[in-house]
């Protein structure tokens, strides 16, 4: 018998405490077996969210740190100012990311601070159950815009990627799905990009990975994909806005 | 070593270089710039890490990294810098996280003023952040002081897995003074192999740094671990100065820059023939109430006297256990008493008595 795919041991073997169908399992995958393959697992140090996300210091078989909401990078740029050699990633959600914790992570790719930001936009706070996230599309519902979020009242949604490639420290920047087996690759090579950024030290690197929350969605996990297919995709669109090969600008 | 003349922000820093202090995380903030500034100079020649961070917020939660891989890390603020320190502080002091914090105390509250003041004593001895949690408040009265509690303090946070605070204030910061960097007596610590964050090698489990611990019950039973080792630090790690108790019919309690003032108030009271004696809290977390035990039954009364509205005064009530009338005297909103102001409320307090 051929072994042709095995749980990575990037994972610890902790159950995920994700809801059915939420990608967070997959993206954990990608990580993992990235740190694996790069060689560079035990060298590793992540930095779990306040979110879904904020038991990833159980799922992640590296040494792991648990940041208050949205201070990861800060947390990371800590770490990584100690232990140059490392490979230092923090894995957060767009509420802890785009909003509490914008100052730290825009300042992060400021400083071109050698660390990866696994990025996860599902486009609504999933652990507290539904609220507007900085990327909770306009007209979509949730438990704080019940009539669907307003440009006039709560603004239009945050670009997180494009706003980033604006800044000269940022080096790897893009955006990805986890929607399909071929977009699923896809992200992984994405993830691959950003650790050797870090591993080369060229300077800040950030995935933002599209993804699904049925349980605040109210879908089903195939129509969530759909849903993300339609409504986020057009809106964020993937892609790479900085890369580790071009000029710093 | 001989003495330097040095301004106590920047005898600051140099004590904690030569504590073994190599990485320090900060924003400006006025009375306390020259911290920054000295360790942007000098921490690179000590082949350490400067960063200046974009908020107070980023800052202390960089402490929170760097003390997670077992490095000596500090950071410095002022009143209002550290407020927003305290969400960190809380977070550091649940993973149990050793590091040094320093203010340098402006007036309050909100934006305040730039000058003097003690008026932060409740957040620093009561926790500051969220939940059940204290740590080790310094309070030194001179530059040499603040020099030789730097390199206790680094060691009392690695022994006992602890944030330590250094509570100066804007007098404290910007005096010259001269100093002398003494060699710390050498303490044994605890080895941090098994908990810090430095990658696993793939050779051992993962370690995590972590203050997660929603099972209440497992959450309890961490907190009653945490609240022995702090009935340990109460028992082993109170400081204090006493000054002129014996046959004092009034003793006077204050700390820092106040403390000074005090003891020039005491020499001229003396030399009127009034008797005051003075208690100097060195730690004002653990709160040195045994020195009370030793007030002599001449005294008549205990006075506060702070550079706020009477917050230490809460402590001083406490550790009187209803002995002695306890009585206040301060100035607040950045003003510092004079010795005659003083002497004066004393003067006043014992003329009422009679």
């Amino acid at each position: 018998m051929t072994t042709v795919q095995e749980k990575s041991r990037g994972l610890t073997g902790s159950e995920f405490s994700y809801c059915p169908g939420c990608t967070h399992g997959i993206i954990h995958r990608l990580v993992a077996e990235n740190l694996v393959e790069l060689g560079v697992l035990g060298q590793a140090i992540g930095i779990a969210p306040v979110g879904c996300a904020v038991f990833a210091y159980d799922f992640f078989n590296c040494d792991m740190l648990e940041a208050a909401h949205g201070r990861a990078p800060a947390v990371a740029t800590g770490i990584k100012r100690v232990l140059q050699d490392n490979v230092v990633f923090t894995y957060q959600g767009d509420g802890d990311l785009a909003a509490i914790g914008t100052a730290e992570t825009v300042h992060a790719a400021v400083r071109g601070e050698n660390i990866t930001i696994i990025f996860v936009n599902n486009a609504i706070y999933g652990m507290t159950g539904g609220q507007m996230a900085p990327t909770t599309l306009l007209g979509q519902k949730s438990t704080t815009t019940p009539a669907g979020r307003s440009r006039e009242t709560q603004g239009a949604p945050i670009r997180v990627c494009e706003m980033l490639a604006t800044i000269p420290g940022a080096a790897s920047i893009a955006r990805v799905s986890v929607d399909s087996p071929a977009n699923v690759r896809k992200a992984k090579k994405a993830i691959k990009t950003a650790f050797e950024t870090q591993i080369a030290k060229k300077g800040f690197s950030l995935v933002e990975v599209l993804s699904t929350c049925p349980t605040n969605w109210g879908l089903n996990p195939v129509e969530s994909l759909s849903w993300l297919r339609t409504n986020m995709m057009p809106y964020y669109p993937l892609g790479t806005f900085r890369s580790p090969d071009e000029e710093a600008k | 070593m001989a003495k330097v003349l040095m301004k106590g922000n920047e005898a600051l820093g140099a004590a904690a270089i030569k504590a073994g202090c190599r990485y320090f995380f900060g924003y400006p903030i006025t009375p306390q710039n020259e911290v920054p500034e000295y360790m942007a100079r000098e921490m690179p020649k000590a082949g350490g890490v400067f960063v200046q961070a974009e908020s107070e917020v980023a800052a202390i939660n960089m402490v929170y990294g760097a003390a997670s891989t077992g490095a000596r890390v500090m950071t410095s603020s002022s009143s209002p810098g550290i407020s927003l320190k305290q969400e960190g502080l809380s977070y550091i002091a649940a993973a149990e996280l050793p590091c040094l914090i320093v203010n340098m105390m402006r007036s309050g509250p909100g934006l305040g003023g730039i000058q003097p003041s003690q008026a932060d004593y409740f957040q620093a001895t009561r926790g500051g952040g969220n939940g059940d949690y204290y740590m080790p408040v310094f309070a030194p009265a001179s530059v040499q002081e603040l020099v030789d509690l730097v390199p206790l303090s680094f060691d009392l946070a690695d022994e006992y897995r602890t944030p330590v605070m250094i509570l100066g204030d804007g007098m404290i910061g910007q005096i010259m003074e001269s100093v002398e960097f003494h060699e710390a007596p050498p303490r044994p610590l605890p080895s941090k192999e098994d908990w810090i964050t430095v990658g696993t090698g793939e050779k051992r489990s993962p370690h995590i740094v972590n203050t997660l611990r929603i099972v209440p019950e497992v959450l309890e039973k961490f907190l009653n671990g945490y609240f022995n080792k702090l009935e340990t630090i109460k028992q082993k790690e109170c400081r204090w100065e006493e000054y002129g108790l014996e046959g004092a019919e009034i003793v006077l309690v204050a700390y820092g820059t106040t403390s000074r003032i005090v003891k020039s108030a005491l020499a001229s009271l003396a030399g009127e023939g009034i008797k005051a004696g003075l208690i100097r809290p060195i730690t004002l977390w653990p709160y040195p109430q045994r020195a009370f035990d030793r007030i002599p039954p001449s005294a008549k009364a205990l006075m506060s006297v702070e550079m706020s509205a009477g917050q230490m005064l809460d402590d001083v009530k406490i550790a009187s256990a209803g002995r002695w009338p306890v009585h206040f005297f301060g100035r607040s909103g950045g003003m510092v008493p004079t010795p005659g102001e003083v002497a004066g409320a004393v003067k006043q307090l014992l003329g009422d008595r009679e």
